[in-house]
């Protein structure tokens, strides 16, 4: 198989160009690395050979690595992942630091190749690390281009050399968005960030490299940290300069990550100890740590659900097998918050969209919102004039259904009544073609319900978008009884082209995503009535890695909310309506008659200043609810706000809403920031042991209840020593 | 067992820890050789009899590295037989130096010792020495690490401290001291410092501000209050390890916190048959020594729970003792101590301590056994408990009766 071309041309420059067969998008493999190897190799040994362009084929040059290949590693290893693992780092350190030191006399540093860098596109992770061990970098002038070292967000730190080489060219707090917060910077601000040295006009590229190559000197192509006398930029860790920096950001990534990435610990540690030691032995010290993130379950739970299952499931792996139904015109019937952000998406990702509502003012505030958004992205230059033009020109607000002609796909997103649900699926198939697909974006109505008012039943589906819908990146397709193949595909083509991540669940009460949530929230709330101090409370939330403590959400999220919910289910439930969500309810209700609504009414379980800014917690929740004598243990408090989620998402497997774990794990996350660290509620039982889950399960239980009952399926697991994943790889349920 | 005496002990004035300190001249080399000069002079000692010099010191680098004990040693007008150790236990460092020679003469290995220390924070800055575990992130973030000062401010959030508390404490402070002063209380202890022709360099503590009111003190901003909560934000740190608290109370500042100072001391320690031997009379007896390991985070209770264990191992209670010196490290930690043992604030450093007269951080605890033992003698009281919070979560503590 061919990875890169080599191209030598009469001027003795050679170009080593990448492009991967059968991929838009180059990513490092095995035989990849191999091959880079051999023709660059070739070309220092051909003395007519003057220097090297290292650059790709395709829009972009690299992607990164496949992290697939990771699992294959350790799953090859046998008993000794750790040498197996560390040998494939030191081989990566071995093949970029030949690009660096080449055939320069080592002591000397004379005689090298320049080996020059020419980026068209993006570049990210291992590709941005070859870059960085080449003598000079150039990147197209491409608004779409963005270059950085992303690893930290799947769990990982640039582990080929991008650690130890990005600290020795910047000090620790220039380096630190690129490599601590994995920040990809568009190519003016990678220039001046000092992580690459020109951007040229995208038909300039490697005529600027090439001219380059051929008028280096000897001293253009040693590396700084190759010169002797070479000083950590900013100071070594000891260094008086150095000292407060290094301080400060151990206090700043423990506060940041609430000490549950290892990889930003280990990152950090092969920095510190790096910076004291010389550039080879740094390598080598970086290759440790990183061997050791590797190993660790939270970091494999992360690549696994973050990256390779988040992507498989963008790729359709559950969609069914149906043709091509990406959505042309979209009917979107409702233009409040929701509404105008599926308008938003939709139109931004170049699908013509109709936005309906009753009032044609309402109409033209959703495209307002519309046009809110856009704005913002012209401030962040992330948006031109034209683009918002070209935008805002594919939606129409009316309140006219007839302009619903031609849709192919609805998304109704109008008030949660089902009254009023059916009146405008009516009026909107009265008038869309046969064939196409009505989807709901009720968050709590059931879909077979709401399916009864359409004509076409199969055709029904919901798709539940997340507020704010720019921002939130879960889609989660839920499936009426009757609903058919075509809708689920129609839906997930959608989403595909919104560029968001879905997950297809099974209709039962509040879903998947809401249905694990809700008793998160209640959990929390029911504390407070425990007489568990509030801090505590939030506290032991943000320290198991979720973005908002759960009295804090229910403040986002409103206590009114809380309280129709409340009503709703009881309603439904009657006497099985559970005694602890009862306990919840004494708190909520409390709050709703004083009038504390949450953010929204600037009072909640926290108080606010006139501008709405969170100021801390209300004292008076310590008035009505007296903080109790005992503290509870942390951990307790802890697994019980885990486990009603987790438990959650266990009975939604067992009982069908959920069809692959897959999609519980990467919904949990994406949907409402379920600790990330954990790979999702089925990653984190996988860390812990179904064992000592149970274990947990059966102590709370006993102390707080029949919500905290081990599933069956899960004794099961516990009994039988099993797991729900088996290694990195992509697994199915 | 023979017990170890205390029969004398004495300082130096604490100059300013800043370049415009009239000590910010002298050497740490020079000051300690003229702590050992003046011990000698004082008791007419035959140094021979000196089994080692055992000097507390904090940062341990430039003219304080290398030994500084052995080079103070060979720079005074001691035999060039006695040797000299250096030790480090942060702010503890000068009474663990005196635990260390009592121990030593409690369990038979020599005679007499010389224990003390120096810190000349105006020309060796605190924290140049490196540390570890603020530095490298495996520990930092094992130990939930913050400043001093972040530790002390949750010390005041924990048990409730509030602002105008370590503030009323910083004036009373500032009270006793400069009645102290006043009175001559520290006059049998005081050593001038002179220059090398005899001429007076510092005579007095210069730190002191007597009249320091509480409107004084409510002027000034908390000092931890930035790093806590901005740059680098020690405070997010805090809460993983108590997250019980919503946020950290900042409550300290540069007023009723102890003061960056030059200084040094010493005491001289020895067994009954020292004193028979050169006509020496011991002023107390130590009656106990310990040592303890605490939270890290919170850093600087120490002396709660090193209290405890003195008492238990030595049989107390808290009731037996007469008189306490707790050092200042800041308001908070002696309020916390107050509060855990709910003892008198009349009994505890009664006359003033570090927010008023500074901290030299490894002369500290040699210079404030010296003033528990002159107050013993002074105020004719029997028994003093004398405590250091210790940086990294420890505590230090020695119990003296006077004889």
């Amino acid at each position: 198989m061919t990875i890169f071309t080599y191209d030598q041309d009469s001027d003795g420059v050679v170009t080593l160009s990448w492009d991967q067969p059968g991929t838009s998008m180059n990513v490092m493999t095995l035989e990849g690395f191999a091959e880079f190897e051999e023709l660059f190799d070739k070309a220092m040994a051909d003395d007519s050979v003057k220097g090297v362009i290292v650059t790709s084929a395709k829009k972009d040059f690299a992607g990164g690595m496949d992290l697939g290949v990771l699992g294959k590693i350790r799953a090859e290893a046998g008993d000794n992942p750790a040498q197996a693992l560390f040998d494939f780092t030191m081989n990566g350190h071995r093949i970029l630091r030949k690009i660096e030191r080449n055939v320069m006399d080592p002591k000397t540093s004379k005689g090298g190749k320049p080996v020059a860098w020419a980026s068209p596109g993006t570049s990210a992770g291992i590709g941005t690390e070859i870059a960085l061990a080449c003598h000079r970098r150039f990147v197209a002038d491409n608004p779409k281009a963005k270059i950085g070292l992303p690893e930290i967000l799947v769990g990982l730190f640039p582990g080929a050399g991008g650690t130890t080489r990005v600290t020795r060219m910047m000090d620790l707090m220039s380096a630190a968005p690129i490599l601590m917060e994995g920040k990809m910077l568009p190519p003016a601000r990678a220039k001046s960030a000092g992580l690459i040295d020109e951007v040229v006009a995208p038909d300039q590229l490697l005529a600027r490299a090439k001219e380059w190559v051929l008028s280096a000197s000897d001293a253009d192509i040693v590396k700084p940290w190759d010169k002797p006398g070479f000083k950590m930029p900013g100071g070594a860790p000891y260094h008086p300069a150095g000292f407060m920096t290094y301080v400060g950001a151990s206090a700043m990534i423990h506060g940041k990550t609430q000490g549950v990435y290892p990889a930003a610990k280990a990152l950090l540690s092969a920095i510190y100890e790096g910076a004291q030691v010389p550039f080879d032995t740094a390598l080598r010290i970086e290759a440790r740590h990183f061997t050791s993130v590797l190993l660790n379950p939270s970091s494999e739970a992360m690549i696994r659900s973050l990256f390779l299952n988040k992507g498989a499931l963008e790729k359709g792996a559950v969609r069914p097998e149906v043709g091509d139904e990406r959505v042309k015109k979209l009917g979107v019937l409702g233009a409040g918050m929701m509404g105008a952000g599926i308008a938003y998406v939709s139109a931004n990702a170049g699908i013509e969209v109709v936005l309906i509502d009753q009032e044609q003012a309402a109409a033209d505030r959703g495209k307002g919102h519309v046009e809110g958004l856009l704005d913002k992205g012209i401030q962040r230059r992330r948006v031109t004039e034209e683009k918002k033009a070209e935008v805002l020109g594919r939606i129409t607000a009316t309140t006219d259904y007839a302009a619903l002609e031609g849709c192919d796909l609805i998304v109704e997103a109008v008030f949660e009544d089902p009254t009023i649900k059916a009146d405008v699926t009516a009026r909107a198939e009265a008038v869309i073609p046969e064939t196409a697909i009505f989807a709901t974006n009720t968050s709590t109505l059931p879909i077979s319900e709401l399916a009864k008012a359409s004509a076409r039943p199969e055709q029904f589906i919901g798709i539940h978008f997340f507020s704010p819908v720019d921002r939130m990146m879960l889609v989660e397709i839920i499936k009426g009884r009757q609903t058919g193949d075509r809708a689920t595909a129609k839906a997930l083509d959608f989403v595909r082209q919104i560029r968001k991540t879905p997950i297809v669940v099974n209709d039962a009460r509040f879903f998947y995503a809401n249905r694990c949530i809700i008793p998160y929230i209640n959990e929390g709330v029911m504390m407070i009535a425990e007489g568990v101090e509030p801090a505590l409370i939030e506290n032991a939330a943000k320290q198991l890695g979720m973005p908002l403590g759960p009295l804090q959400l229910n403040d986002e999220t409103s206590i009114d909310l809380g309280v129709k919910i409340a009503k709703a289910t009881k309603a439904a439930m009657g006497d099985a309506y559970p005694a602890a969500a009862a306990k919840a309810d004494e708190v909520i209700f409390r709050l709703f008659e004083e009038g504390r609504l949450g953010r929204k009414s600037k009072a909640g379980y926290y108080a606010y200043d006139e501008k709405g800014k969170r100021i801390g917690l209300w004292t008076g929740l310590g008035e009505i609810w007296p903080v109790a004598e005992d503290r509870p243990d942390l951990r307790e408090i802890q697994h019980r706000l885990i486990l009603v989620q987790v438990l959650e998402a266990v009975r939604a497997k067992e009982e069908g809403v959920l069809m692959d774990i897959r999609e519980g794990d990467v919904g949990a996350i994406l949907g409402w920031g379920f600790m990330p660290w954990s790979g999702g509620p089925f990653g984190w039982i996988d860390i812990m042991g179904a064992e000592r889950v149970v274990e947990i399960c059966d102590r709370l239980e006993a102390s707080h209840g029949p919500r905290f009952a081990a599933p069956e399926s899960l004794r099961k697991m516990a009994a039988e020593g099993t797991r729900f994943y088996q290694g990195t790889e992509v697994a199915a349920a | 067992m023979s017990e170890a005496y205390i029969y004398d002990a004495l300082r130096t004035p604490r100059g300013k820890g800043r370049k415009d300190g009239s000590l910010n001249e002298v050497t740490s080399l020079r000051l300690s050789a003229e702590v050992l000069n003046a011990a000698k002079a004082r008791n007419d000692l035959d140094t021979q009899a000196i089994e080692d010099v055992i000097w507390g010191n904090v940062t341990q680098v430039g003219e304080q590295g290398g030994c500084l004990a052995r080079s103070a040693v060979l720079a005074s007008d001691f035999d060039e037989r006695v040797p000299g150790l250096s030790i480090n236990r942060f702010c503890a460092s000068g009474l663990e130096a005196v635990n260390l020679a009592a121990n030593q003469v409690r369990g038979g290995a020599g005679q007499a010792y010389i224990a003390g220390g120096v810190e000349m924070m105006s020309r060796v800055p605190m924290g140049s020495d490196g540390a570890a575990i603020a530095v490298d992130p495996s520990l930092a973030m094992k130990t939930y690490f913050v400043p001093q000062g972040i530790s002390a401010d949750i010390i005041a959030t924990e048990y409730g401290i509030s602002r105008d508390d370590v503030d009323a404490y910083a004036v009373e402070s500032q009270a006793r001291a400069a009645k102290a002063w006043e009175d001559g209380r520290f006059a049998k202890s005081v050593i001038p410092v002179r220059d090398i022709n005899g001429l007076p360099i510092l005579e007095r503590d210069e730190y002191m501000r007597p009249g320091t009111d509480m409107q004084a003190l409510g002027s000034l901003k908390p000092a931890f209050k930035d790093q806590g909560e901005v740059m680098p934000g020690f405070d997010a740190v805090a809460l993983l390890k108590y997250p019980h608290l919503e946020r950290i109370n900042h409550v300290h500042h540069a007023g009723n916190s102890s003061g960056i100072v030059d200084g040094a001391a010493a005491l001289l320690i020895g067994n009954k048959d020292f004193g028979d031997k050169y006509g020496l009379t011991p002023r107390a007896r130590i009656r106990a020594t310990a040592k303890i390991g605490t939270d890290p985070t919170i850093m600087l209770t120490g002396p709660v729970p090193v209290t405890e264990k003195i008492l238990a191992e030595s049989g107390m209670s808290i009731s037996d003792i007469d008189l306490f010196e707790v050092n200042e490290a800041f308001s908070a930690v002696v309020l916390r101590f107050v509060q855990a043992f709910d003892v008198d604030h009349d009994k505890v450093n009664v006359n003033g301590g570090a927010i008023a007269m500074g901290h030299p951080l490894g002369a500290t605890g040699a210079m404030i056994l010296g003033t528990a033992l002159d107050e013993l003698e002074r105020s004719g009281k029997g028994t003093a408990l004398t405590t250091l919070c210790v940086a990294s979560g420890m505590g230090a503590a020695t119990i003296i009766e006077r004889i």
